[in-house]
């Protein structure tokens, strides 16, 4: 490549993981992190068993799993990008390229740890 | 030319204090760490699975903790801050024309919400089926 930015593939990373967090975070976090903890909803609706049952559905799993996939890895390279900007806002200056490789490196190890236990249940 | 041009000071990290807009903006931008802090707690919840039924239990009852909740609730009311604001800019980011005519940006971002309601609901159906 004759050296062309590639701020286009992160931008389509930030888009769409913008969208579907817009989408899905909100009742993912009530879904898991209120409803189900407070006993609003059964309290064995993310057990052990249900969950295993959602990596296992489709062929090879693959629908359990890719959906758990994109909901974990588009919202996270979203969040990369616009948190790494937002500290690059409050004046961390001169040192751009430095915090967007952090915040792009924290979103690859984490899209890493999601791939390998995806892989592994 | 002057020869000490006047260079207004700026503070780098509190320009965003300085009016509602700049601040919404700041609140908008910050949602992407709870928004991105919720997905690092649901890769946590698929290691934890893959890591056996102990280790996932345990990972339940740790959503359990008041730093879990408080986080949860907070990085909801974030959430959906990111939400209103994503769709709010959607009529821009998705100018739609229908033949001659330009469909109005209240349609289009109407048609975000229906689409969120909708598969937010197909979401909760989900995970409440019997």
């Amino acid at each position: 490549m004759s050296g062309r930015s590639k701020e286009p593939i992160f931008w389509s990373l930030f888009a769409g993981g913008g969208m579907l967090s817009a989408m899905t975070t909100p009742v993912l976090m009530f879904l898991t992190g209120l409803a189900v903890p407070l006993g609003w909803f059964a309290a064995d609706t993310l057990s052990y068993d249900r969950m295993m049952a959602l990596v296992h559905f489709g062929p090879y799993g693959l629908i359990g799993k890719g959906a758990l996939f994109v909901v974990i890895f588009l919202p996270m390279w979203h969040a990369a990008h616009r948190a790494g900007m937002s500290l690059i806002d409050l004046g961390v200056r001169g040192v751009k390229p430095l915090i967007m490789t952090v915040s792009y490196g924290a979103a690859a190890a984490g899209t890493v740890i999601a791939v390998r236990a995806l892989l592994a249940v | 030319m002057s020869r000490k041009p006047y260079i207004r000071k700026i503070s780098t990290t509190s320009w965003w204090l300085k009016r509602p807009a700049y601040t919404r903006y700041m609140i908008r931008e910050f949602s992407s760490f709870f928004v991105g802090g919720y997905a690092a707690v649901l890769m946590i919840g698929v290691r934890r699975l893959a890591q056996g039924r102990e280790a996932y239990d345990a990972f339940l009852v740790s959503l359990q903790s008041p730093l879990a909740l408080t986080f949860h609730a907070v990085g909801l009311l974030f959430a959906l801050y990111h939400t209103v604001t994503f769709f709010g800019a959607s009529d821009k980011a998705l100018p739609m024309q229908i033949g001659a005519e330009k469909v109005p940006g209240k349609l289009i971002v109407a048609g975000h919400y229906a689409a969120m309601v909708a598969l937010s609901a197909f979401i909760l159906v989900l995970a409440l089926w019997r």
